[in-house]
């Protein structure tokens, strides 16, 4: 495991090097992309400002806020659909075709609908992580061991009692699953659609300084994202795994 | 039976939605929302208009070659890192990373290094669309049974020999779900690029849609690309199941 970690940063760093060379060396113009050392340095600088606070915090704002809203309204969809049989039935092919279909396409009806506020990004996000909670709240479900809920029933625990001692240990590894790709989704959700279209944010800053030829401010801030992005997910994916393994599942 | 339930299921789930958008349309009203005849009747009168055939041309063709060319890098890409067990550690952990982060931010780099246009397009369907067939062509060779292996081995069978009479129909129905799944990203990675930068194609149309403050426009396209993508997948997902089928009955 060690060696493969180890492996894995040599990799990254090749890539980095490679880059670094091929800037240096005049390959890849100055227009088209800034030597590596040249952006982590503009990223620090760009941090250390305080310019991007705002954005940043708009950023994180919305996508907290969607994703609170798409974990909270698909576990309670996810747990309303497992006892409706004929409901989910009838539901089945959205949910198998719904990433199939290009969510942000929707963006400019939303902000036709509801103006160019935060509400269309917060929407866009929101419908891209709430079908990955149900979905997955209906697999952490339906995975709960049927033994375990008749023992709750012969010791005559109430609904919450069975809920929070039976029901949601069982379930909880699939439940993260889900929050896992939530998270993932309302980030692409929020930034790609201030990317598109919007009035603040990162994505909108990125997209900004690309109109600009501002490349100075442009990679820092991608590079941002995606050490921002990574990072939650390398969490997110080690804590499922400890929760699968003491569960057994692994 | 349980076909002629899904198609009834679906059915049910058309007319919902219809419906859902029919109410909607009344308390929303004109300003903001054309209501289901009025769109399906500019969706006709758009489809039959002489630019349409030109932009529709333009995203179908960007698709066609970025689906070509996921396909290909991923099966090569998913093949290598199937058999060669350290390299597919090693990488196969970072890829899955990529997968989660919000590539919308990265358009503006594959513009500067490929140019406003066509490959740009392609480019950026690509990124979508080859980790899902990289990573599902992984899983696949992976997980072939160590007995077919064993059987190539007695009958010497050279590598290349072994892709195409064992690896290769072995691993088929889990191939053709990361094809199903490559498709839809695809697809979704080529209509993003075109709502964010081009001059052509249906991305364009939404945006200018927007622009225009045309309700109708946005409408009519949303609803042709939600169509298409959610009946190529509905019969994609009908094969995949039929093949998983079948794999399970050998």
């Amino acid at each position: 495991m060690k060696r493969l970690v180890v492996y894995r940063i040599a990799v990254v760093a090749g890539l980095i090097a490679l880059l670094e060379v091929l800037c240096l060396a005049g390959v890849i113009d100055k227009i088209t992309m800034q030597a590596p050392h040249l952006i982590a340095r503009d990223l620090w600088r760009l941090l250390a400002s305080g310019k991007m606070n705002g954005a940043i915090a708009k950023t994180l704002g919305n996508t907290l806020l969607a994703l609170l809203f798409a974990v909270g309204a698909g576990v309670i969809a996810g747990a309303l659909l497992h006892r409706r049989r004929a409901l989910r039935d009838t539901l089945d092919p959205l949910f198998a075709t719904y990433y199939a279909v290009p969510v942000f396409a929707f963006y400019p009806f939303f902000i036709v609908v509801f103006g160019l506020g935060d509400l269309p990004q917060i929407l866009i996000a929101f419908m891209l992580g709430v079908v990955a909670m149900i979905v997955n709240t209906l697999n952490g479900l339906d995975r709960v061991p049927t033994v375990l809920l008749k023992t709750a029933r012969i010791l005559r625990l109430g609904p919450v009692d069975t809920a929070l001692s039976v029901t949601l240990p069982s379930a909880g590894p699939y439940l993260l699953t889900g929050v896992k790709l939530a998270v993932a989704y309302a980030f692409i959700g929020i930034i790609g659609s201030e990317f598109i279209l919007s009035r603040g944010g990162i994505g909108y800053e990125i997209n900004f300084a690309y109109t600009n030829f501002d490349n100075a401010t442009m990679y820092p801030l991608i590079v941002l994202i995606l050490l921002a992005s990574i990072a939650i997910n390398t969490v997110l994916s080690r804590w499922e795994r400890t929760l699968l393994a003491r569960r057994g599942a692994r | 039976m349980s076909r002629t339930h899904g198609g009834r299921n679906a059915l049910v789930l058309v007319a919902a939605l219809f419906a859902f958008w029919q109410v909607v349309y009344w308390i929303v009203g004109d300003t903001a929302l054309s209501s289901p005849l009025d769109t399906l009747a500019y969706t006709a009168k758009l489809v039959a208009s002489e630019n349409f055939g030109m932009h529709l041309f333009d995203t179908m063709r960007a698709f066609a070659i970025a689906f070509a060319l996921s396909v290909a890098i991923g099966l090569a890409v998913g093949f290598w890192l199937g058999f060669d067990r350290l390299s597919g550690d090693v990488l196969e952990p970072m890829i899955v990373t990529v997968y989660a982060i919000p590539k919308l931010t990265l358009y503006p780099i594959l513009l500067l290094a490929f140019g406003l246009g066509l490959s740009a397009k392609v480019a950026f369907g690509v990124l979508h669309g080859v980790i899902p067939i990289i990573l599902f062509t992984l899983a696949a060779v992976r997980s072939t049974k160590p007995i077919l292996l064993k059987t190539g081995h007695i009958m010497k069978l050279s590598r290349l020999q072994m892709i195409r009479w064992i690896l290769f129909p072995a691993a088929v129905p889990e191939i053709f779900t990361g094809l199903r799944v490559g498709f839809s990203l695809t697809l979704i990675g080529s209509l993003l690029a075109e709502m964010f930068a081009s001059q052509r194609g249906l991305g364009y149309l939404l945006m200018t849609g927007i622009g225009l403050h045309n309700i109708e426009q946005v409408m009519a396209v949303t609803l042709l690309i939600v169509v298409f993508a959610a009946a190529v997948s509905t019969i994609l997902l009908q094969i995949d199941r039929r093949l998983h089928r079948n794999a399970r009955n050998l």
